[in-house]
């Protein structure tokens, strides 16, 4: 017989499931201030070493270091600090108020506040994000009223969005904010074509694509790595990695043994790796990235590395498949803890202003709610008309017939 | 008027369209250098320019997914699948994502792309190369489904499509891209500079989308069909000596259901023909809808005439084809029904 031991197929594991000590050791986590910063010039194949280690700024006593620390002054580091806080007091209030039965469905992104904040922070009006539905922090970053985001949570009739989506997948051209899809990883490739048509038109704009992890397993995704190595648009390819997607840790989306940045190394696509908890490598690393967008240097791919502490949803209980303390130990701490040591350190924030700050937020949100509330809760107050139109420009008759048939 | 092939027609909608709006994009696999594998883009990236014509990956998902982008940043790409049998990894694209575009954003952000695609069989090109998807399509709420059988219509939709501010899907049946073809394929192929709708006039003119047109007049039977099956349909006319009322539906969806109970009513009867397969095909709507708005019009039952439910066949493809003679045997056998 041959000499042929029987194959064993191979399902990942994480490290821990409920019960079992969170372990993370098997996360490399370099020095801040360790990783080179390339001119924006740079050509892929000559950095590829920044797709395997971490961008970092903020070491473990709060300082600033390295070539990646560089340019923003106390009040936009401020503006960093309180817009972090603002989502996350955000997302606690609508949490609750799904808790109060208010709304069907949220989703939070707790612990993951730095990326979206500090990438926005490096934008320009015009640009246009094709997020996911946890980049919550793109569109709260920017003057979209945040009663027009609780009315579409609550799909009442003041709902920008008519009561057709569900809740928190926003929309609004005007902020760059494109409309979030619940099919996993097409706003990707999209993306890229909107950057293609920015490049087409000889315009300035750029383009960024969200991603998380687990939706790096889609076909999509692969797509937008194809086109924009072959088109070089000006976009920034965002996977953000925090480690879970629902109930399959990274390694489902085949991330365990290699970096997701070093996937766009065979694309001959510029990759970063960055340390998504640190609010200074995110808006570093997203300036470099957009300004070599901008600049006509092609596209850059970007692997925010953080943890989902929230559940994925209001119908997920993540005590089921991973261990209960497993976010308190993730080794990249929390974001808006870091910036807030950071700021204390320099000597331009105290911890009374942070707590005055979070009851500033905390009555903001819940002045913003209340208003919201008065439209309506729970998709009270939207009207079935409105179910009919916008499927098409102008309304076919077939529609015509089924909406008198419904008789509104 | 100059005489043109369905794939002159096609060419010339694009090129007149490229020509007009500066927002008009052309690309797909194999579009931009070497003008298409059925030469429909032929010399238009010299003509306008490899930004506004080009060459893709293979990544149909990656066609349509970057035609949405474009579209949502303000263009109006107009993007080739280079065949109906290889759309369906942008399927999700589509149903997905360009067709509630306008909805899910409460017209914030809009699709109007088109996403060209040759359908159908004729030319033994096996299962991957032969099939009528548009059943897929049409049961998906938020895009158009077209289908030209002839170059005046090709040019005048396709130029309806690009300008429509919604997505447009536009099947062209390959078999009749070089000339009318009546289903006997053992006869010489004829071409389209003989045929009057072979006539296409220069520039621009649009056929709107929604519109069937009455292909042949007649009283006694209605044959709904679309693509290839409308030559097959006056072949079957010719032949059998049946005075049937021929409709070229041209647009699926929108569907112009007044014309289609204007001839039923008159007719009192109908036949349903297209080249997709039977079960839950188009055919199935139309049948649905002419018994509900028609039951007390009909002589005899609706009867559907289809490609067999197997995937299409290379070798068996004229047993696969409905032809004249299954058509012509159908009809004399529902003309017959009391």
């Amino acid at each position: 017989m041959a000499d042929y031991a029987p194959l064993k197929f191979s399902v990942p594991e994480p490290t821990g499931r409920p019960g079992d000590e969170p372990d993370f050791t098997g996360i490399e986590i370099p020095e801040a201030g360790s990783a080179r910063r390339p001119e924006i010039d740079a050509k892929a194949s000559s950095m590829k070493e920044l797709a395997s280690t971490m961008v970092r700024v903020l070491d473990d006593d709060g300082n600033a270091v390295g070539p990646w620390a560089d340019g923003l002054d106390d009040e936009e580091l401020l503006k960093g600090l309180k817009n972090m806080i603002r989502v996350r007091i955000y997302d606690e209030r609508m949490m609750t108020m799904q808790r109060q039965g208010k709304t069907s469905f949220y989703m939070k992104c707790t612990g993951e506040e730095a990326i979206a904040i500090g990438f926005q922070a490096a934008t320009r009006k015009g640009d246009m994000n094709f997020p996911t539905y946890r980049q919550q922090g793109l569109l709260l970053a920017t003057d979209y009223p945040m009663v027009d985001m609780i009315c579409q949570i609550l799909s009442n009739s003041r709902d920008p969005l008519k009561g057709r989506q569900l809740p928190i997948m926003y929309s609004s051209k005007e902020h760059g904010f494109f409309t979030i899809s619940g099919n996993l990883g097409t706003q990707f490739i999209q993306a890229v074509g909107w950057a293609m048509a920015s490049a087409i038109k000889g315009d300035t704009k750029i383009a960024s694509g969200w991603i998380g992890d687990g939706s790096t397993a889609e076909t999509d995704f692969h797509a937008a790595l194809v086109n924009a190595s072959v088109y070089k648009p000006p976009i920034v390819l965002n996977v953000v990695n925090n480690q879970w997607a629902i109930s399959s840790f990274r390694g489902i989306a085949g991330g365990d043994d290699a970096t997701f940045a070093e996937r766009a190394l065979g694309y001959d696509i510029a990759a970063l790796r960055v340390d998504g908890n640190d609010y200074l490598a995110v808006h570093s690393a997203s300036k470099w990235a957009i300004e070599r967008a901008r600049r006509g240097f092609g596209p850059t791919f970007i692997e925010w590395v953080t943890y989902r502490v929230a559940p994925h949803s209001t119908s997920d209980d993540p005590s089921q498949y991973r261990p209960k303390e497993e976010s308190e130990a993730w080794p990249l701490g929390d974001p808006i803890e870091r910036l807030k040591t950071h700021l204390i350190n320099k000597g331009v924030w105290s911890e009374e202003r942070q707590t005055q700050a979070e009851s500033e937020f905390n009555d903001e949100v819940r002045a913003a709610t209340k208003e919201a509330e008065k439209y309506g809760v729970m998709g009270s107050g939207s009207s079935p008309k409105d179910m009919f139109d916008d499927v098409f420009k102008e309304m076919p008759q077939h529609l015509r017939e089924q909406r008198q048939k419904l008789g509104v | 008027m100059p005489q043109m092939s369905m794939i002159e027609a096609i060419r010339d909608a694009m090129d007149v369209k490229l020509g007009l709006d500066e927002d008009v994009v052309v690309y797909g696999e194999d579009v931009g250098y070497f003008g298409g594998v059925f030469r429909c883009t032929h010399g238009l990236q010299k003509k306008h320019g490899v930004s506004r014509v080009f060459d893709t990956p293979i990544n149909e998902s990656g066609i349509v997914g970057t035609a949405i982008g474009m579209a949502a940043y303000g263009l109006r790409p107009c993007v080739e699948i280079q065949f109906a049998d290889y759309i369906y990894p942008a399927y999700d694209q589509i149903v997905s994502e360009a067709a509630r575009m306008r909805y899910r954003s409460n017209g914030d952000f809009t699709s109007p792309i088109t996403i060209r695609t040759p359908c159908g069989g004729g030319i033994f090109g096996g299962q991957t190369h032969s099939q009528s998807p548009e059943a897929l399509f049409t049961h998906i709420a938020g895009v158009k489904t077209v289908i030209p059988s002839n170059p005046y219509d090709a040019k005048g939709l396709l130029i309806s499509a690009i300008e429509d501010d919604d997505p447009v899907i536009f099947f062209e049946p390959k078999r009749l891209y070089n000339g009318p073809f009546d289903g006997h394929h053992d006869r010489p192929a004829s071409n389209w500079s003989k045929h009057p709708l072979g006539d296409v006039p220069e520039g621009h003119y649009t056929v709107p989308i929604g519109k069937a047109s009455i292909f042949s007049e007649g009283n006694d039977v209605t044959i709904l069909t679309y693509g290839t099956m409308v030559f097959v349909a006056e072949a079957v006319k010719a032949e059998t000596g049946i005075d049937a009322e021929i409709i070229d539906l041209r647009s699926l969806l929108p569907l112009d259901i007044d014309t289609i109970v204007e001839s039923v009513k008159k007719t009192g009867r109908c036949m349903v023909l297209h080249e997709a397969t039977l079960t839950s095909g188009f055919g199935a709507e139309l049948s649905a809808q002419v018994q509900e708005r028609c039951f007390y019009h009909l002589e005899a039952p609706v009867v559907r005439v289809a490609g067999w439910d197997t995937p299409y066949p290379h070798a068996q493809e004229w047993d696969y084809f409905p032809g004249p003679k299954r058509v012509g045997q159908e009809l004399r056998n529902m003309m017959e029904a009391v």
